[in-house]
């Protein structure tokens, strides 16, 4: 058999770990749950999960010295990282959330309030269908209009739409996932999306990105 | 889009999962882990567990049976009952919460919201509203599990805790709690139109077509109910059926 993949998942003290480390570990990964950057460099994929403000986040991962072993793990290593929520928001540049601090910069692409005026109730909480703009190994076996779990009040704008590799609908389409090189995101959340959710997270931990 | 939600609420007290009426006598309706296994199974849409005497004990809310709980549960998760800190919070979303409710400790330090909702973001951080109908003909917000008036009007308390960046409100009826005669559609329609976050209908809800009242004529982003599923022979997937057929979207199981 082969060995099972090695999967940290980062803790900077503001998520949901044990919710995504139990549904990682169905899929028959190894499963760090970690704030030390040495087990970036054993891990083979890594998650960053994100349940929080985006000021505290960059703070919480910039004073545990976690900013720069994620920049050697991805922007070097090229490892392959799923950011989940909050997590996906800090790989962008910046937030209209908080004190706008810099994000971790690895997209090129802004995190912005959803606007009232559209008619909806922020922040968007709840199930909403996905759409799937190309075929992405991240959905693979997940039908559109496959409905994940949300909870944000900020969405991603990319300056590069193709990057995009969902979009979903509240008040006009959003971001939902993306994906530039072995970076991956999705705003939703794959760990409390039950059957979807699952095999969502069960693609990303299994699939050979090359 | 997003879906309307069915959000099964469930009462933990002294390890044990029971149903009050009028917050008051209660009985037993279960355990919190199989229940907490049998909603998994069920795919309903959320799920509110709630401490329902840590705040009048004065006590923190009780993390062992909470941290047992939410292993059973790959569902969303929103945990409320005692908490008083942002170290209360932060314990909670680690062993599996995703949001917490905070009901007493809100009223008593409002700056509560504002420090937890900048900490955790909005979206994490649902501000419990009980009330009910005062002598004047109007409402007043209770605390401590219903016992403590605060003089205080559930629609500008609503308001506030919007400002102060509550995520979402959930309003609950207490005449109405355990009754089954139907939310207090008044109650959470004056909520639902004074603010712009999600608000979730609570108390009262006996027939099915209570969940629908409660979106078409209260405007609640989503009904919360627990009689409905320990009194009745009602199912999620039956109540969802009957969500959609008339007319309401939900997400399909």
């Amino acid at each position: 058999m082969e060995t099972p993949p090695k999967i940290a998942i980062v803790d900077y003290g503001m998520g949901n770990l044990r919710s995504v480390q139990k549904m990682i570990v169905r899929s028959g990964a190894e499963v760090k749950i970690t704030s030390d950057a040495a087990d970036l460099a054993w891990a083979d994929k890594l998650i960053l999960p994100g349940v929080g403000a985006f000021t505290d986040a960059m703070k919480e991962l910039n004073n545990r010295g976690l900013t720069s072993g994620l920049n050697a793990a991805v922007l070097e290593d090229r490892k392959p990282i799923l950011g989940i929520c909050l997590g996906m928001e800090l790989m962008a540049r910046g937030s209209e959330e908080g004190d706008r601090v810099e994000g971790l910069n690895w997209l090129p692409a802004e995190m912005i309030g959803f606007d009232r005026r559209t008619g909806v109730r922020v922040p968007h909480v709840g199930w909403s269908p996905i759409e799937k703009s190309e075929r992405s190994p991240l959905f693979n076996d997940i039908p559109n209009g496959a409905a994940f779990y949300f909870v944000h009040s900020y969405h991603m704008v990319c300056d590069d739409p193709d990057i995009v590799v969902a979009q979903a609908d509240y008040g006009g389409e959003f971001t939902a996932a993306i994906n530039r090189g072995n970076i991956w995101g999705t705003q939703f959340h794959p760990e409390k999306s039950q059957a979807v959710g699952s095999a969502l997270l069960a693609n990303f931990v299994l699939e050979d990105f090359g | 889009m997003a879906y309307t939600r069915l959000i099964p609420t469930l009462s933990l007290k002294d390890g044990r999962l029971i149903k009050t009426v009028g917050f008051d006598a209660y009985r037993d309706v279960g355990d919190p882990r199989t229940t907490g296994k049998v909603f998994d199974s069920q795919d309903v849409d959320e799920l509110i567990l709630c401490d329902i005497t840590a705040s009048q004990e004065n006590r923190e809310p009780d993390w062992d049976n909470i941290e047992k709980f939410a292993e059973e549960c790959a569902m969303p998760l929103t945990v409320g009952g005692g908490i008083s800190d942002l170290e209360h919070i932060k314990r909670l979303l680690r062993v599996g919460a995703d949001k917490v409710t905070i009901n007493s400790h809100a009223v008593a330090r409002p700056e509560f919201i504002t420090e937890s909702s900048s900490v955790f973001g909005s979206q994490c951080i649902v501000v419990s509203i009980d009330a009910k109908k005062s002598s004047n003909g109007g409402y007043e917000v209770l605390t401590e599990g219903g016992y403590e008036p605060t003089g205080r009007d559930p629609v500008s308390w609503a308001k506030e805790c919007e400002e102060r960046g509550a995520g979402e409100i959930l309003i609950t009826s207490i005449e109405r709690d355990g009754t089954m005669e139907g939310y207090d559609l008044e109650l959470v329609k004056q909520v639902s139109d004074a603010v712009g976050i999600p608000v979730i209908a609570n108390g009262g809800a006996g027939l099915l077509v209570d969940l629908l009242d409660a979106v078409k004529i209260g405007n609640a982003s989503a009904v919360a109910c627990s009689s409905i599923f320990a009194f009745t022979d009602n199912k999620p997937i039956k109540v969802k059926a009957f969500m959609y057929d008339h007319g309401l979207d939900v997400r399909p199981i």
